[in-house]
């Protein structure tokens, strides 16, 4: 099966520093691809770079076989970004009847989604009297109401409690199972587990690919923080 | 271009809007209180409010949609929303045209109401009076095009708040309205040929006097016309959907 996302010789300047050197990856289909890596390691700037939002310095990012960005990707990818960007002045279901006409659903799906994030019982709220973790739901609700093959999500399950994390990967795991393709990042290890392969990014650098068992077996490590750390300390350490 | 992204943009930057009572009653009561602030002022000389009630007229919605503009698109931009947006399947064109839409909309409305109060209570003459409420909301869509144009280069509220009186205050003190044209040093007067309100300025004032429509008229809605296509297609352009 092809990728749905191929990344060659990516490179990236902001700022005037370099942010991604030549990066080489491949994000498989139909899966729950981890995007993990310390803060500032880049993980936002290559999910920019693969729904067209990024300036690239050089490279190629292919995203279901067209480049990225191109017009006819747009409704086929959902994005969410870090900082949740939800109209704090609308309520929830203003801000996704929005979303919502601007891809052409109905009203139907605008309510499946609201149950899928777990966001019922709140349509009538303003945005700006939600929880941290309601913005971040309603955000995620916005990039999953076109249904897209492809899902790019920048640190969806921050600041959830663990019942609302779980049954958030779940969901993941759902959509992937009907086809879609999910890049997902995080900063923290213990969810690294949760995905069906996992991308370790490190200052612009992919440092390490393959799933969560490829990882512990080729570090001898127990757990993924320990992975990560032999990964990144270890000889070698630099090579994906 | 897409009429269902343009209306559903339209509707959603409204529904903002209705969110904001205060902002509304400000919107709406404000030009009515100047108005008969203005009316006041001149009481003694009523034909100094016959020639300058309507211009004010037309030039109320002009600073109001400025403003409000500027700002909303400004937030847009701070708040990630635009960026979420543009890598949706919304043309830059349905989002200005939207916004366009809501704000001409909501100008129409605050025209009407100006209108009804300087007309109505303050006994301002016009033969043209549905012409000046049209021209009022051409030229408030000509504020929302400068303001979404100036909002591009403002990083934060206070900086756009702040291109009220470096876009705006220029454009009344040199449109006419305060000094007759004729009576301003050369340059200064360069300088009023160049800025959109002098025309928008000399529609109005040339339909509280007599026979309006001539030429000069239609040269002054041309012009209108073309400066707020070029502030929108100059705004269109600095809505990137790559940023660095």
């Amino acid at each position: 099966m092809e990728p749905a996302v191929t990344i060659r010789g990516l490179r990236v300047v902001r700022g005037g520093r370099e942010v991604l050197h030549g990066l080489e990856l491949e994000v498989e289909a139909g899966r729950v691809t981890g995007l993990l890596g310390p803060s500032g390691s880049g993980k936002t700037t290559l999910m920019r770079c693969v729904v067209g939002a990024q300036v690239v310095a050089g490279g190629a990012v292919t995203v279901l076989g067209l480049p990225a960005g191109t017009p006819a990707l747009r409704a086929r990818v959902g994005y969410q970004t870090q900082a949740p960007s939800v109209y704090a002045d609308l309520t929830v279901l203003e801000n996704l009847a929005y979303a919502a006409a601007l891809l052409g659903v109905g009203r139907e799906r605008v309510a499946e989604t609201v149950a899928l994030v777990g966001l019922g019982g709140h349509e009538r709220q303003l945005a700006a009297t939600l929880s941290g973790g309601e913005v971040a739901r309603l955000s995620l609700a916005q990039a999953l109401l076109g249904r897209p093959e492809l899902l790019v999500l920048d640190e969806p399950t921050v600041g959830l409690d663990p019942v609302l994390r779980r049954d958030l990967w779940a969901t993941f795991h759902d959509l992937a199972g009907a086809g879609a393709t999910l890049l997902v990042s995080s900063h923290v290890m213990d969810e690294a587990d949760r995905c069906d392969r996992l991308l370790l990014l490190r200052e612009g650098a992919l440092l390490a690919s393959g799933t969560p068992a490829e990882l512990r077996a080729r570090t001898g490590a127990d757990d993924l923080d320990a992975a990560f750390l032999a990964l990144v300390e270890g000889p070698g350490g630099t090579a994906p | 271009m897409s009429a269902r992204r343009t209306l559903a943009t339209a509707l959603r930057v409204l529904r903002q809007l209705r969110h904001d009572p205060r902002t509304v009653v400000l919107l709406l009561a404000v030009p009515c209180v100047l108005q008969v602030l203005v009316h006041e002022l001149f009481r003694d000389r009523p034909q100094v409010f016959q020639s300058l009630g309507t211009p004010l007229l037309g030039l109320f919605p002009f600073v109001a949609m400025f403003l409000v503009t500027s700002i909303t698109m400004l937030r847009e931009r701070t708040s990630g929303t635009l960026e979420r947006l543009l890598t949706t399947p919304i043309g830059r064109g349905d989002l200005l045209a939207g916004y366009a839409l809501a704000f001409a909309l909501v100008a129409a409305v605050q025209a009407t109401l100006v209108s009804a109060v300087a007309f109505g209570l303050l006994g301002l003459e016009s033969d043209h009076r549905a012409t000046v409420v049209a021209l009022a909301i051409a030229n408030a869509v000509l504020g929302m095009a400068l303001g979404l144009f100036a909002s591009a280069f403002a990083r934060t509220e206070f900086q756009a708040v702040q291109f009220m009186p470096a876009f705006v205050l220029p454009q009344i003190l040199l449109c006419g309205l305060l000094v007759p044209r004729a009576q301003m040093a050369g340059w200064l007067q360069a300088v009023s040929d160049v800025l959109p309100l002098t025309y928008a300025y000399d529609a109005l004032a040339r339909l509280a006097g007599e026979d309006p429509f001539g030429a000069r008229f239609r040269a002054d809605l041309a012009v209108i016309a073309g400066a707020t296509l070029l502030a929108l297609a100059l705004g269109a352009a600095t809505l990137r959907r790559r940023t660095p």
